[in-house]
C-alpha cells in the first residue's frame, strides 16, 4: 500500500524536496532551472528517489509549488493581455490609488500596469451598485474588439466591468461572445477570480491571472506529463497562497491563487508545529538568502488576508506592487537576508539591504566575485558560521575575505573595525526585522512578547534568538529541516478552497438573513465541489466569516459567521461577534453606530488528522560539545569561547547551556548567553531565555 | 544592548531608528481606529515624539506633509501654556486652534507626556483630521473663524487619566457626527499610550534613563546632514512667483529664498493679502509645506526631527494669505497651501541648475458631492423625497515632469492622498461615475512630459438636483512648464449639458444633467522638440498625446502604422529650429 508522499518547491535559486515516508522526512535540495523548471523538479525527485530507495508507485500524493508565477509577472514575461473594462474606465489598473507611496522621492514611479493602455479596451455597458442593467451589452458591441484582439494576438484576456461583483451577467456574456469568437483563448472574469468591491484590486487580479494563465497551463501540464512517465500514478497537488491544496484544475483557472506558495509553506509548517505542541500564540520567522517573513499564527492558524501585492519593486514598500485579492497567509516581507548588502548612507548611518548579492555572485565569502559585505559576511567574521561547514562543508567560505571586505567597507566609514562593524551588521538587520515585526502587529491589533518565535529558513536560525530578545519573546522553536521548511510545510497542508463574494448588509431593521443565506449556499455548493473532487470521501469543514466594520470605516474585521442558516436571532449574533472582535483588536467599542458587513468568506478543507501531540521531553545523557570556537555575544558585542554541537548527534532530552552553536548541513543555531536550549521528543530545538 | 554600549555609534543608531518605529506604531494605531476617511486613506494625520523643551526627535513616516513641522511647532504652544513641570502622569492635552495647532479646526492635535520614574521622559504628539467640526464644513464657504465649527484652545483633555466629560460632551453637541469624532478623540489620546508604552520598553531594553544623549545625537547629525546637502546648492538668493486662481481675485504667490552656508530661509513678501475666504493659511501651514517641497530636494533621506528642520527657516508678511490673522477663516487652507512646493521648486530650480519638476496641478481635485431635502439649493419641492447623501472621494490631476522621467498622471503631489473607489462611492449613494480617464494632451509638451490630468464625469440615479461642491484651482493658471517645457492644460469644470461652474463653491446639478470635471496636466520639462520620436510615438499609440500634437507641439512625424517617419521628423524639427531662429 503506498503511503509515501512527497513535496517539491521551486524557488528562486534551489528547488527543495521533502518525501515523507513511514513517520520519516527526507530533504533534499538542487538547484533551480529556471529556463524548464519541471526540469530541476525532476532532477530533485530523482535524486530524493536515490537516497530514499523508494519507487514511484509508492507514493500516494505529490504536492508541488512554484514561483514561476510571481517571477513571469516580476519580470514581466506573461502572455500578451487585453483587458476589457466598462466603457470609460480603460485607466483605472494605471491610475491605481492615485497617490505615491513614498512621499519624500519625487523620483518614485508606480508600477507598470501589466496590459498597456493600447490593450485596455472600453465595453460599452454598464451595471449600478444594486446589479441593475444601466446600459446594456448588446451583442455587436465586441465585434471592433475582437478585431483589435485577432491583429494584436492577443493570448489572453481579462475582463473586469464595473459593480460585476454583484452580478458577473455582463462579463459572463462577453466570455460566451469571447470564446465563440476566438476558441482557445484564454479568458478571466473579474467576477470569478475575485468578485469583490473595489475595481482597481479586482480588475489587477482578473489581468494578473489571465496574464500568467497561459504559462502555467503549459507548465503544470508538462509536469503532470513528466511525473506520468517516471512512473506516478499518485495524484498531483498545488500549493496555493492561501495554505491549502488544491487540484491541477483549480490551478489552470485561477493560476494566481499559486503565486505565494512557497511562504505559505513556511507558515503552514510552524502552524503545523504550534499544534503539535499546544503554542497558542506564534511568530514565524523565515528568512533565507534575500528577504525575511514574518507571520502571526494564533491557535495554530495563520493570520488569513485576502489582501496581497506581488512584485513590490521598490524597497519591498506597501503600495510598489500590483495588489492581487486573492486568499493569502498574510505575511510581512522585509529586504533581510544573508546575502543584504551592508553599506554606510549620506548620514553616515549603516543600512543593510534590501538589495542582495542573492547567491550569483552571493556573499564576499562565497569567493564568487562578490564585493559587497552581506550579513552572511558578517556572520562569518562574528564566529556564528563556521567558514569550513558551511552547506554541509560543500561550500568553502572565505572568512578571511569577508573580514577584509567589512573592514575596508563600513568599518572604515563607521571607524570601526571589521568586528565591530560586523556587528553593528548583524543587529541592524535584527533591528529592521524586529521593527516590522512590531509594527505589522500593531497593523492587526496583536502583541508579541507572549509568543514563541518559530524559525526556518537558512539564516533564521543564526539570528532568532537575538530577534527574540528585541520582541521581548522568551522562547524559540527551530523545527528539523529548518531549510527547508517550506517544502516540509507542503506535506502539512490540508486540501482546501477559499471562496468570497461581496453582499452589503447593514445589521440594523433592513438586515434580510434570507439573501445572505442564499449567497452562503451557493458559495458552499462551489467550494464543496472543488474540495470534495480534490478530496474524494473526506470530511469536509467549513469555516464562514464576513468582513465587517463600523459604518463608515475604512478597514474591515473578519468575524466568524456560525454554522447553519442565519435567523431572525442572527443579526444579534453577528453584532456580539463583531463587537467582541473590535473590543479584542482595539480594545474599545464604539455604542450607537451601525455595523455593516461588505464581504463574505467561506473556507472549505477537508479534514486532517490532528497532529500528533508532542511527547514529553525524555531525558537524556549530557550532550558532547563537538568542538569549540569563539562567537559573538551582540548584546554586548563581545567574544567569547562556545561549545559546538551537532545537531545529529543531539538525542531528544539534550540539554544545553547557553552561550553555545549548534550546527547543522543547513544552518546553524547560535544559543545566545542567556538562553538554554534543549531537543523535544520530535527533534525540534526548543530555546528558552533563561528566567522564563 | 545593556547599558556598556547603548552610547556607542551603532547603540545610538539603533535606538534612533527605534525611536522612528515607536512613532509609526503610534500612527498606525491612529489609522486602525480613525474614523475620518482622510485619516485613513488619505493619511492625514502625523504623530511624533518630543523631548522635554519641545524638540521633536523622531516623526512617523507616515502622514501628512502639512503636518511635516506644524505639529513639531504646536508642542511648543502646549509647553507655553502648560509648562512641563506642571505636567502630572495621566494627563492628556488637546487643541484644534489653527494657529497653534495644523491650519484649521478639523485637526485635533493631542500631546501627552511619557513619564519614568516619575519624571518626564518625553512628550508624544499625534494630529489627525476629524470627520465634522460643525460650522460651514470643509468648504471655503466662511468669513471668519467663528463660522467654521467649534474652536478648542489649548486645554486638558484628561487629567491623571480622568477624561473631562464636560469637554467631551460640548465637543459632541457642536458637531454632525458627534460619534465619530468622540471616537477620534479617543483614538488620538490611545495613539499617544502606544507611543509612551513602546518607548518605556525601548528605554528598559537599552538601559537608558533619559533621551538626552539620544536627542543630542539625532539632532546633530540631522543638521549636520542637512546643512552638508544645503552646502551642496549654489549660495544666493532666488526669487519666484505664481499666480493661481484664488477665490474671488487671483493670487500671487511670492517667495524669496535665500541659500547661504547655514540653512536656507525663505520669506514669502510680496504674496497677495487675505482673501475672504477660508482658503486663507495659517504660517504654521505655509511652513509645512515650504519645509516639504524643500526638503523634497534638499536631504530627502534624512529623517524629519528638529535638526532637519531647523536650517530651514520660514516666514510670511502677516496680513498676507500665507500668514492669515486670527480670526481670518482657513478651513479650506490646503488649496492655497499645497501650491508652495511648486513656489519653492522655482527658487531652488536655479540652485541646483534645474534639477526640480516643472509645475504640476498640486491642488487635489475632490469629488464633494451631496444631496437630499435641505442640502441643495433649489425648489424643495424638487428634493423632498431626493435620498440624502454626502460623498468626498479624494482626486488628482496630472503632477509635474521631473528631470530624466515625465510626471505623473492623476496622481496626487504633495499631498500623499488616496483615491476612493468608484464602486464604494457608488455602492453608499446614488452617485453614478460614467468616466474616469486620462485626458489626452492635458500633460504639458516637454523632453520630459507633464504627467496627464484626467476626465471624471458624474451624476446620480435619482431624477432629483444634487450639490456639487468644488474646490480647484488651476483653471485659469494652469501649471507652468520649465526650461523650454510647455505648460499643462488647465483645469475645468461644467455641467455635460454644457454649462461652466466656478472652479470654488458649492452649485446646483439640475435634474438628469451631470458633473463633467477635466483635471489639469502637469507642466513639461525641457524643450518638447528635444524629446525622444520614439516616446513620442509610444505616447501616441496609447493615445496620451494625439497625433495633432505628436506633429504641432512636439514635431514629430509618423507613418501610417504609428511608427517614427525620420526623414520627415528630421524635417520638421529642422524647420522648428529655422523658425525660431
Amino acid at each position: 500500500m503506498p503511503r509515501a508522499r512527497l513535496a517539491a518547491d521551486v524557488g528562486g535559486t534551489f528547488t527543495d524536496i521533502a518525501v515523507e515516508h513511514d513517520g520519516r522526512l527526507a530533504t533534499t535540495k538542487v538547484l533551480t532551472t529556471p529556463q524548464a523548471p519541471e526540469e530541476g523538479v525532476l532532477a530533485g525527485i530523482a535524486r530524493a528517489l536515490s537516497e530514499t530507495g523508494l519507487a514511484p508507485g509508492a507514493f500516494e500524493l505529490a504536492i508541488h509549488g512554484t514561483t514561476l508565477a510571481t517571477n513571469a509577472i516580476i519580470q514581466r514575461r506573461g502572455a500578451k493581455t487585453a483587458l476589457l473594462v466598462t466603457e470609460g474606465f480603460r485607466d483605472v489598473v494605471e491610475m491605481a490609488f492615485e497617490n505615491r507611496f513614498e512621499q519624500y522621492d519625487i523620483y518614485m514611479d508606480r508600477p507598470e500596469p501589466l496590459v498597456p493602455r493600447h490593450l485596455r479596451l472600453g465595453v460599452r455597458e454598464r451595471l449600478d451598485a444594486r446589479g441593475n442593467v444601466l446600459v446594456p451589452l448588446e451583442p455587436g458591441a465586441l465585434d471592433p474588439i475582437v478585431e483589435t484582439l485577432k491583429e494584436e494576438a492577443v493570448e489572453a484576456v481579462a475582463v473586469g466591468f464595473i459593480h460585476a461583483y454583484v452580478d458577473g451577467r455582463h462579463e459572463r456574456a462577453v466570455h460566451d461572445l469571447l470564446a465563440d469568437a476566438m476558441p482557445g483563448l484564454a479568458i478571466t472574469l473579474s467576477s470569478e477570480v475575485s468578485p469583490e468591491i473595489r475595481e482597481y484590486e479586482r480588475w489587477s487580479t482578473a489581468a494578473a491571472n489571465a496574464y500568467v494563465q497561459p504559462l502555467m497551463a503549459g507548465y503544470i501540464a508538462r509536469l503532470e506529463r513528466a511525473l506520468s512517465e517516471l512512473g506516478f500514478s499518485c495524484p498531483l497537488y498545488l500549493m496555493t497562497s492561501g495554505g491549502g491544496l488544491a487540484r491541477p484544475e483549480t490551478g489552470r483557472r485561477f493560476p494566481i491563487r499559486l503565486v505565494e506558495s512557497g511562504p505559505a509553506g513556511g507558515a503552514i509548517l510552524a502552524a503545523h508545529i504550534a499544534r503539535q505542541c499546544a503554542l497558542e500564540r506564534v511568530l514565524s520567522f523565515d528568512m533565507g538568502g534575500t528577504t525575511a517573513k514574518i507571520c502571526l499564527i494564533d491557535d495554530g492558524e495563520p493570520q488569513a488576508s485576502r489582501s496581497f501585492e506581488v512584485a513590490r519593486e521598490y524597497r519591498f514598500l506597501k503600495g510598489s506592487g500590483l495588489p492581487l485579492r486573492i486568499p493569502v497567509i498574510e505575511m510581512v516581507e522585509i529586504g533581510a537576508g544573508g546575502g543584504s548588502i551592508a553599506r554606510t548612507d549620506a548620514m553616515g548611518r549603516l543600512t543593510v539591504g534590501p538589495d542582495s548579492a542573492g547567491s550569483d555572485p552571493g556573499p564576499v565569502c562565497y569567493a564568487q566575485g562578490g564585493v559587497a559585505p552581506t550579513v552572511t559576511d558578517a556572520d562569518v567574521t562574528l564566529g556564528w558560521i563556521d567558514p569550513a561547514a558551511f552547506a554541509g562543508g560543500t561550500i568553502p567560505l572565505d572568512a578571511g575575505a569577508a573580514v577584509a571586505a567589512i573592514a575596508a567597507g563600513p568599518g572604515e566609514a563607521l571607524g570601526l573595525d571589521a568586528h565591530g562593524a560586523a556587528h553593528g551588521i548583524a543587529e541592524v538587520v535584527v533591528e529592521n526585522m524586529a521593527n516590522a515585526a512590531r509594527v505589522h502587529a500593531v497593523e492587526r491589533g496583536k502583541t508579541l512578547g507572549e509568543r514563541t518565535l518559530i524559525a526556518f529558513g537558512g539564516a533564521a536560525p543564526v539570528h532568532a534568538a537575538r530577534l527574540a530578545e528585541k520582541l521581548g519573546i522568551g522562547r524559540i522553536l527551530i523545527p528539523q529541516s529548518a531549510g527547508v521548511g517550506s517544502a516540509v510545510g507542503f506535506l502539512r497542508a490540508p486540501v482546501a478552497y477559499e471562496v468570497v463574494r461581496s453582499l452589503y448588509a447593514a445589521l440594523d431593521g433592513s438586515f434580510d438573513a434570507d439573501a445572505v443565506n442564499a449567497l452562503l449556499e451557493a458559495m458552499r455548493e462551489e467550494a464543496d465541489a472543488i474540495v470534495a473532487a480534490a478530496a474524494p470521501g473526506a470530511r469536509l469543514v467549513r469555516a464562514r466569516a464576513a468582513d465587517m466594520r463600523y459604518r463608515g470605516q475604512g478597514h474591515e474585521l473578519a468575524v466568524g459567521v456560525p454554522a447553519g442558516p442565519l435567523g431572525p436571532d442572527s443579526r444579534e449574533a453577528l453584532i456580539e461577534a463583531f463587537e467582541a472582535a473590535y473590543a479584542r483588536t482595539y480594545s474599545r467599542t464604539i455604542p450607537g453606530l451601525t455595523i455593516e458587513a461588505m464581504n463574505w468568506t467561506l473556507r472549505v478543507a477537508a479534514e486532517a488528522d490532528p497532529p500528533a501531540p508532542c511527547p514529553p521531553m525524555p531525558d537524556a545523557e549530557a550532550a558532547e560539545a563537538m568542538a569549540r570556537r569563539p562567537i559573538c555575544d551582540p548584546a554586548t558585542a563581545g567574544m567569547a569561547g562556545a561549545p559546538v554541537f551537532s545537531r545529529n548527534a543531539l538525542a531528544p532530552g539534550a540539554r544545553i547551556a547557553g552561550p553555545a552553536v549548534i550546527a547543522e548541513d543547513e544552518t546553524t543555531t547560535i544559543v545566545l548567553d542567556s538562553f538554554s536550549a534543549s531537543i523535544d521528543a520530535l527533534g525540534n530545538i526548543v530555546i528558552a531565555r533563561d528566567g522564563s | 544592548m545593556t547599558r556598556s554600549n547603548a552610547l556607542t555609534p551603532i547603540g545610538l543608531q539603533l535606538m534612533w531608528d527605534r525611536l522612528i518605529a515607536v512613532v509609526e506604531e503610534q500612527a498606525q494605531s491612529l489609522i486602525r481606529t480613525g474614523f475620518s476617511t482622510s485619516t485613513r486613506e488619505a493619511g492625514d494625520l502625523s504623530a511624533g515624539v518630543f523631548d522635554g523643551s519641545g524638540r521633536m526627535l523622531a516623526q512617523a513616516v507616515t502622514g501628512t506633509p502639512g503636518h511635516v513641522n506644524s505639529m513639531a511647532r504646536s508642542v511648543g504652544h502646549f509647553l507655553e501654556r502648560f509648562p512641563v513641570e506642571t505636567m502630572k502622569e495621566g494627563d492628556v492635552f488637546l487643541t484644534n486652534d489653527p494657529w497653534k495647532g495644523t491650519g484649521h479646526l478639523h485637526d485635533f492635535t493631542f500631546v501627552t507626556p511619557a513619564f519614568r520614574d516619575g519624571r518626564i521622559a518625553a512628550l508624544f504628539a499625534s494630529t489627525s483630521h476629524v470627520v465634522d467640526i460643525g460650522g460651514r464644513g470643509l468648504t471655503s464657504d466662511g468669513r471668519n473663524i467663528f463660522e467654521e465649527g467649534i474652536y478648542i484652545p489649548i486645554m486638558r483633555f484628561a487629567e491623571r487619566g480622568e477624561v473631562d466629560r464636560t469637554l467631551v460632551d460640548i465637543v459632541a453637541a457642536n458637531v454632525r457626527e458627534p460619534v465619530q469624532v468622540v471616537g477620534d478623540l479617543h483614538s488620538l489620546a490611545s495613539c499617544n499610550d502606544v507611543g509612551c508604552r513602546r518607548l518605556a520598553e525601548m528605554m528598559d531594553e537599552f538601559g537608558i534613563d533619559d533621551l538626552d544623549a539620544l536627542g543630542r545625537h539625532i539632532v546633530e547629525r540631522s543638521v549636520a546632514a542637512t546643512l552638508e546637502a544645503i552646502r551642496g546648492l549654489k549660495p544666493g538668493t532666488y526669487t519666484n512667483a505664481m499666480r493661481i486662481d484664488g477665490l474671488e481675485n487671483p493670487v500671487d504667490l511670492v517667495a524669496t529664498m535665500t541659500v547661504g552656508a547655514d540653512g536656507i530661509d525663505v520669506d514669502f513678501a510680496g504674496t497677495s493679502g487675505i482673501s475672504s475666504y477660508g482658503i486663507n493659511v495659517p504660517v504654521c501651514y505655509t511652513e509645512a509645506y515650504t519645509s516639504f517641497g524643500i526638503r523634497c530636494i534638499v536631504a530627502p533621506d534624512v529623517p524629519n526631527n528638529a535638526g532637519s528642520l531647523a536650517p530651514i527657516r520660514v516666514s510670511a508678511p502677516p496680513g498676507t494669505i500665507l500668514n492669515a490673522q486670527y480670526p481670518a477663516p482657513v478651513a479650506v487652507r490646503h488649496v492655497t497651501g499645497q501650491m508652495l512646493p511648486d513656489v519653492v521648486f522655482g527658487c531652488l530650480a536655479r540652485a541646483i541648475d534645474g534639477a526640480v519638476p516643472a509645475e504640476g496641478t498640486s491642488c487635489l481635485w475632490n469629488v464633494y458631492a451631496f444631496g437630499g431635502p435641505g442640502r441643495v439649493e433649489c425648489d424643495p419641492a424638487l428634493v423632498a423625497d431626493a435620498q440624502p447623501f454626502t460623498v468626498l472621494s479624494f482626486h488628482s490631476g496630472g503632477a509635474g515632469a521631473r528631470p530624466g522621467k515625465d510626471g505623473l498622471s492623476a496622481t496626487g503631489f504633495p499631498s500623499g492622498v488616496r483615491s476612493v473607489p468608484v464602486e464604494v462611492t457608488e455602492a453608499i449613494s446614488p452617485v453614478v461615475f460614467w468616466r474616469k480617464e486620462f485626458r489626452t494632451d492635458s500633460g504639458g509638451p516637454g523632453t520630459d512630459r507633464g504627467g496627464l490630468g484626467q476626465v471624471m464625469e458624474l451624476g446620480i440615479l435619482e431624477d432629483a438636483p444634487f450639490a456639487f461642491s468644488a474646490l480647484f484651482d488651476r483653471i485659469d493658471h494652469p501649471p507652468r512648464g520649465r526650461r523650454g517645457g510647455e505648460d499643462g492644460t488647465g483645469g475645468q469644470i461644467g455641467l455635460a449639458s454644457g454649462a461652466r461652474l466656478d472652479g470654488k463653491g458649492t452649485q446646483t446639478v439640475p435634474a438628469r444633467d451631470r458633473v463633467v470635471i477635466e483635471m489639469p496636466g502637469g507642466g513639461g520639462l525641457g524643450d518638447p522638440r528635444e524629446r525622444d520620436p520614439e516616446a513620442v510615438a509610444r505616447d501616441c499609440r496609447a493615445g496620451l498625446v494625439s497625433p495633432e500634437a505628436a506633429r504641432g507641439r512636439y514635431a514629430v512625424a509618423l507613418d501610417e502604422e504609428g511608427a517614427v517617419d525620420s526623414e520627415a521628423t528630421a524635417l520638421l524639427r529642422s524647420r522648428e529650429v529655422e523658425h525660431a531662429g
